[in-house]
């Protein structure tokens, strides 16, 4: 759309108002520019404290931050040290998550674009996706404990925190899916056809392919989310402290499927409000590092998404 | 075509393969009952043996641990949660909405599309992060500004919560912007409307729907939120009588109380019948903004 010039139109035609803006042109072209300030203004003000708080954060934690305080454990009574147990257990949660979401949800995806035909089973099915995604959090935890530690007696474990991440997940990874395969013109499945082949096949060879790096930007967003997570996680497998070793391989593999783990959301959760005589620079460096990973993981979805985008040749 | 189509044991497996898809595509609607099912399950002895609804929803009193008689009464909960969501939805409401209209008509494209990475990396801030700065950095911000004796409380926890919901609100607001025909608009301009006249007479009440649904889907994270109003809006169950007020939220409630709870006991059920109550919540919420959307859809046929 271009900038549109107001054209004056007025009752009575003469040469000195026609090209001219008369009273109520001036009036409107006004209210235009006040409304555009205002929303203008209203948007800024969303994005000012995002750059704000990440300076305070960025700023408070810069002391803290070396590589030590990622490969160091937590000491003192989690008072100072690192955060490498809690990273470790946060990539453990990811994995498994992801693991246990991303078959699920891309085959639930390729269902509701490829399968799906225009009725009410569809309806309840998108329906289910939208009310999924917008369950509390802290339900989510609720079903994990009842479903996963005590039905089906995981116990407080990894295991649990992870598959309960991955239902609450699952969403994400199911809509960008959708997305991805519905970006797929029509005519390529419709040659892929007229060749005789099947419906999973014309998926399998065509469809896929063509979509993947769609789907890999919707299971990027899935891992940024789970990271994030603290809730679910709460009374399904995070716990406040676990002695992990420093050094060697098993620094690198701390914990069982079956273990409790620590989590960087959840530690900071507990470093900021539950434990006493923590330093500043311990906080606020948790908390960078968690912002960090989330953000950076997004930036590499969003990057994919616009290569995809200059990239496409239909 | 660089693949050879049909080998018999592709065919064999064709069945198998469609039938887990179709399991899988099937498989929200079982996780939605599922969730539903086990939290119910858990909090149903209480509900049905001991709970009296009448004072769950009447009693302001919240005390689950007294020896002498335990009282369940989340109205003060219930308060608590409406009173928060309720300042970030006047809050981030009419600033999710002015932004989706700014962004989507007013704004160069190119600084549109940067405006939008923004928005979205906003939205991707976790919510222990928000609760994080609620607690550490708006804190002392709070006290400075109202005199308040405590920083963590309604004002605080509101703040926070509009912050996240906004780009929520925006996201959504500007597709169903997005989603009016361009034939409406060049209609509009070439009657002489100026932009702000296109907005306000055509692309509002064009949109409608889908903005209420935009403002539905804010509302309905603001009360679902945990982690963020269990750390920035302290730990008062009361029903507040101002602004500067802590209260205790129905999420923040079972997060804080879960942990202590003796597995199985009165209590522990107490919290998954909140539990229930808040999915219940929620279904409200997003059918209805499902319905919403989905009525324009029927009624405009473009």
């Amino acid at each position: 759309m271009s900038n549109t010039v107001a054209v004056p139109v007025t009752g009575t035609i003469d040469t000195v108002s026609r090209f001219t803006a008369g009273a109520v042109e001036k009036r409107k072209l006004l209210v235009e520019r006040v409304a555009a300030c205002i929303l203008g203004i209203a948007t800024i003000g969303m994005v000012l404290p995002l750059i704000g708080i990440l300076t305070v954060l960025v700023a408070k934690a810069w002391p803290a931050l070396s590589w030590s305080f990622l490969t160091q454990n937590p000491q003192n009574y989690m008072t100072a040290g690192g955060i490498w147990a809690p990273l470790v257990g946060t990539f453990y949660l990811v994995f498994i998550s992801l693991a246990v979401a991303a078959p699920i949800g891309v085959l639930a995806g390729v269902y509701m674009n490829e399968y799906a035909g225009d009725n009410w089973g569809t309806r309840i099915v998108n329906m289910a996706v939208v009310n999924l995604a917008g369950v509390p959090s802290i339900v989510h935890a609720l079903f994990g404990v009842g479903a996963f530690v005590l039905f089906a007696g995981m116990g407080r474990s990894v295991l649990a925190a992870g598959c309960t991440l991955a239902i609450m997940t699952l969403p994400v990874i199911i809509t960008s899916t959708r997305e991805a395969l519905s970006a797929v013109p029509k005519s390529f499945r419709e040659a892929c056809w007229n060749m005789g082949a099947s419906r999973w096949q014309t998926i399998r060879t065509i469809v896929l392919p063509n979509a993947i790096s769609g789907i890999l930007t919707g299971v990027i967003l899935q891992v940024s989310r789970a990271a994030g997570e603290t809730a679910p996680i709460l009374f399904t497998g995070a716990v406040y402290y676990v002695a992990v070793p420093e050094q060697g391989l098993a620094s690198y593999l701390p914990y069982g499927l079956w273990d409790r783990c620590m989590a960087l959301s959840y530690h900071l959760f507990t470093i900021s409000t539950q434990v006493t005589g923590v330093t500043e620079g311990v906080q606020y460096g948790t908390a960078v590092v968690l912002i960090g990973l989330v953000i950076s993981v997004n930036i590499l979805s969003i990057g994919f998404r616009v290569y995809l985008r200059a990239r496409k040749r239909w | 075509m660089r693949q050879r189509f049909s080998t018999r044991l592709g065919l064999l497996a064709e069945p198998i393969i469609e039938w887990t898809i179709r399991l899988c595509g099937w498989s929200a609607i079982f996780f939605v009952f599922a969730i539903f099912f086990f939290v119910f399950r858990e909090g149903a002895p209480f509900l049905f043996g001991k709970l009296d609804l009448t004072e769950f929803f009447t009693s302001v009193n919240w005390r689950p641990d007294s020896r002498i008689r335990p009282q369940y009464g989340v109205l003060a909960l219930i308060a608590g949660t409406m009173s928060v969501t309720l300042l970030a939805a006047v809050l981030s409401v009419p600033a999710g909405l002015g932004a989706a209209v700014f962004v989507s008509e007013f704004c160069p494209r190119r600084v549109r599309e940067s405006l939008k990475i923004v928005i979205e990396l906003l939205a991707a801030i976790p919510s222990v992060v928000w609760g994080f700065i609620g607690y550490m950095v708006l804190n002392p911000l709070v006290i400075w500004a109202t005199g308040a004796p405590i920083g963590i409380n309604i004002l605080n926890g509101g703040v926070i919560l509009a912050l996240m919901s906004v780009p929520i609100i925006m996201s959504v607001g500007e597709d169903a912007l997005r989603a009016v025909p361009d034939t409406y608009r060049e209609a509009a301009i070439a009657l002489g409307a100026s932009r702000w006249q296109l907005v306000y007479k055509v692309l509002l009440p064009a949109a409608k729907n889908g903005l209420l649904a935009a403002a539905l889907l804010g509302i309905g994270r603001s009360v679902g939120e945990t982690m963020a109003v269990l750390m920035a809006t302290g730990h008062a169950v009361q029903i507040p009588s101002s602004l500067l007020d802590p209260v205790r939220t129905l999420t923040a409630t079972i997060a804080s109380e879960l942990g202590e709870a003796v597995e199985g006991g009165d209590h522990y059920q107490a919290l998954f019948v909140i539990g229930t109550l808040l999915m219940l919540m929620s279904l409200v919420v997003n059918v209805t903004a499902d319905l919403v959307v989905k009525g324009i859809r029927g009624k405009q046929n473009v």
